[in-house]
C-alpha cells in the first residue's frame, strides 16, 4: 500500500511537471517562434521588410535546427544549458532545450499563416502612412491570428510529446514517470495512467486552441 | 502648378526569375493632375497603369524621373517621410483590402490612429464619414458580412479619414456588378464635388471614365499614348489604343460577320455619319436625305452622352437612284464628317 501511495505522489508529480515544462516552453518558444517566423515572413522577397542576405541566413539557421531528432537536441544543446540556466541537467535544462526546439518549429508554423494574409492588406496599411513595424504588429499578426492560434495548438501538441523524453537529462515529468515507473518495473497500470493524463493535457489544450481560433475567426 | 506633376518617370522591376529581361512597367510618363479634377487612367491589364498609380504614393519607388505631389517633390524622400505624404493620398482598391480583424468601425479608425489623431475627435470624425458614404448603422459588423459595395463604401470611408487631398482608386468597382458600380462612380463624383478631392481613377472600363472622369489617360506597354479632356477623347480618338478603348463603348463603324449580317439584310449604299458635337442636328443631317428623295435606314451606331455633350455614330443604308444618293452623301458630308462602309 504504501508502494502505491508513493507512486501516486510521483505520478501527479510528474504531471504537474509535465504541465509547468510544457507551459514554459510554449509561452518561451512561442516568442521566439512568433518572433522568427515574422522575420522569416517580412524579409522574404517582396515582403515589407524584404531582405535577401538576412533572409537567407534565417532560412539556413532554421533549416539547420529544425531536423535534429529532439532526443539528441537535448545532448547537444547541454552545453548551452550549462551557461544559460547555469545546469545541463534536470528540469530547467529540458526547458531551455524545449525552448530553443520549439522556437524554430513554430517559426515556420507561422510563416505560413503569415503567407496567407492578402499583400493587398499590408498595401492598404502602408497608404495609410503606416510604418513598417506598426503593420506588423497593428495588421499583419491580428490579420493571421486565427491560423496563427491553430498553428501554435499544433506546437503545444508537439511540444507535449517533446517533452515525454525529459528523462534522457534527468528531467521529469509524465513521459518520465511512464518510462522509470511503468517501462522498466513492468507495470503496465503505471505507463497507462500517465498515458490518459497526456491524453486529457493534449485534448484540453486541442479544445482550448480551437475555443480561442473560432473567437479570433468569428466562424 | 499641378497637384501632382510627374516628370519622365520610369519603373523597372527587376526580373523575378534569373536569366529573365526586367520589367520596363513604366517608361517615360510625363503628368500633370490639377487640383480638383478626377482624372481616369484607362490601359489594358499590363498596361503600367497599376504601377503608375503607386509611385504617386510612393508605395513603390520610381526608378528614374520626379514625382511632385502638392509641391513637394517626393522621389527624394526617405520611407519616414513618406509616411507623412501618404497620410495625404487616400488609396481603395480592387479587391477593397479591408482588415478581416477590425469592424467597419476599425477598419476607419486606422489611419486616425497612425496619423495619432486623439481618441474622442477619432470618433467624432469615423461616424461622420460613415453617414457619408451611407453605412451609419454598420459600423459594428466586420467587413465579410457585407457586400461588395458596402465594402468598397467602407474602403473609401477608411482612405477618406484622414481628410487627404488625393484619392486613388485602383480598378475600385473592377469586383461589383454593374448597378453597384453605377452606386460607387455616384460616391466617388460625390467625393469629388462635395469634399474637392482630387482623383485619379485606374480602369479598363471605359464607362468609369464616361462616368466620372473630367480628363482621360490612355496607357500601353508602360507608357501614356493620348491624353486630354473626356469628350475630345471619345470624340476624336487620335490612337489605335484609344480608339479601341472608345469602341468598346461607341460602336461607330461596322466590321467583320457584323457587316456581312448587316448586308444581308439591308440592300443599299451603307455611309456611317459621325456626329462630333451639337452644331449640326441629326434632322438637319437626314433632311438633307430625305429631301432628294432617297430612302434610308438605320442599321448600326448610337449616340452617347459624355458629360453633357451628345456624340456618336450612326451607319445608314440608302436606298434610290445612284445620282440622288450621290447629292444626299455629298450634302450630309458638308455638313459632318462621313465614311463610306466598304
Amino acid at each position: 500500500m504504501d508502494r502505491l501511495q508513493e507512486l501516486q505522489s510521483l505520478f501527479w508529480q510528474g504531471a504537474w511537471e509535465t504541465i509547468y515544462i510544457v507551459g514554459f516552453a510554449l509561452v518561451l518558444g512561442g516568442l521566439g517562434g512568433l518572433l522568427l517566423g515574422v522575420s522569416l515572413y517580412v524579409t522574404r522577397r517582396g515582403g515589407i521588410l524584404a531582405n535577401a542576405p538576412v533572409s537567407f541566413v534565417l532560412n539556413i539557421v532554421v533549416n539547420f535546427f529544425r531536423p535534429i531528432p529532439f532526443v539528441i537536441f537535448i545532448a547537444a544543446a547541454q552545453p548551452a544549458a550549462r551557461a544559460v540556466m547555469g545546469t545541463g541537467i534536470g528540469n530547467k535544462a529540458i526547458i531551455f532545450a524545449l525552448v530553443i526546439a520549439a522556437s524554430f518549429g513554430i517559426s515556420r508554423i507561422v510563416e505560413q499563416n503569415l503567407v496567407s494574409v492578402p499583400p493587398g492588406v499590408l498595401e492598404a496599411a502602408r497608404s495609410t502612412g503606416a510604418g513598417r513595424v506598426r503593420i506588423i504588429r497593428t495588421v499583419l499578426i491580428p490579420e493571421a491570428l486565427g491560423p496563427l492560434i491553430l498553428g501554435f495548438t499544433f506546437a503545444f501538441v508537439a511540444i507535449v510529446d517533446m517533452s515525454a523524453v525529459a528523462g534522457v537529462v534527468g528531467g521529469g515529468g509524465l513521459g518520465n514517470f511512464a518510462l522509470v515507473y511503468g517501462y522498466a518495473q513492468y507495470n503496465p497500470t503505471a505507463t497507462w495512467a500517465a498515458v490518459i493524463v497526456i491524453v486529457v493535457i493534449v485534448q484540453l489544450g486541442q479544445f482550448a486552441g480551437n475555443a480561442l481560433a473560432r473567437k479570433a475567426l468569428r466562424r | 502648378m499641378a497637384l501632382v506633376e510627374l516628370r519622365d518617370v520610369s519603373k523597372v522591376f527587376p526580373s523575378s526569375r534569373r536569366g529573365a529581361p526586367p520589367v520596363n512597367a513604366v517608361t517615360g510618363v510625363d503628368l500633370d493632375i490639377h487640383a480638383g479634377e478626377i482624372v481616369g487612367i484607362v490601359g489594358y491589364s499590363g498596361a503600367g497603369k497599376s504601377t503608375l498609380v503607386r509611385l504617386i504614393n510612393a508605395l513603390e519607388p520610381v526608378t528614374s524621373g520626379t514625382i511632385t505631389v502638392d509641391g513637394t517633390e517626393i522621389t527624394s524622400l526617405k520611407e519616414r517621410e513618406l509616411q507623412k505624404v501618404r497620410l495625404g493620398i487616400g488609396m481603395i482598391f480592387q479587391q477593397f483590402n479591408l482588415f478581416t480583424s477590425r469592424t467597419v468601425y476599425g477598419n476607419i479608425a486606422y489611419p486616425l490612429q497612425v496619423a495619432g489623431v486623439p481618441h474622442r475627435e477619432q470618433h467624432a470624425r469615423i461616424v461622420e464619414l460613415l453617414t457619408f458614404v451611407g453605412l451609419g448603422d454598420k459600423a459594428h459588423v466586420h467587413p465579410e458580412q457585407l457586400s461588395g459595395g458596402q465594402k468598397q463604401r467602407v474602403g473609401i470611408a477608411r482612405a477618406l479619414a484622414t481628410s487627404p487631398r488625393i484619392l486613388l482608386a485602383d480598378e475600385a468597382t473592377s469586383a461589383l456588378d454593374p448597378q453597384t458600380t453605377h452606386e460607387v462612380l455616384g460616391l466617388l463624383k460625390r467625393v469629388n464635388e462635395e469634399l474637392g478631392i482630387t482623383i485619379v481613377v485606374i480602369t479598363h472600363e471605359m464607362e468609369v471614365i464616361k462616368a466620372i472622369a473630367h480628363k482621360v489617360v490612355v496607357m500601353e506597354q508602360g507608357r501614356i499614348v493620348e491624353q486630354g479632356p473626356v469628350f475630345d477623347i471619345f470624340a476624336n480618338p487620335a490612337e489605335p489604343a484609344t480608339r479601341r478603348f472608345v469602341s468598346t463603348l461607341i460602336d461607330d463603324v461596322p466590321e467583320g460577320h457584323t457587316l456581312e449580317s448587316l448586308r444581308a439584310r439591308h440592300p443599299g449604299r451603307f455611309i456611317t455619319v459621325s456626329f462630333r458635337d451639337s452644331s449640326v442636328s441629326q434632322s438637319q443631317v437626314f433632311a438633307e436625305i430625305i429631301s432628294r428623295g432617297v430612302e434610308f435606314e438605320l442599321v448600326y451606331g448610337g449616340i452617347e452622352d459624355i458629360q453633357g455633350d451628345s456624340f456618336g455614330h450612326l451607319t445608314l443604308a440608302l436606298r434610290g437612284e445612284d445620282i440622288a444618293i450621290k447629292e444626299a452623301v455629298a450634302a450630309v458630308t458638308a455638313r459632318v464628317e462621313t465614311r463610306e462602309v466598304a
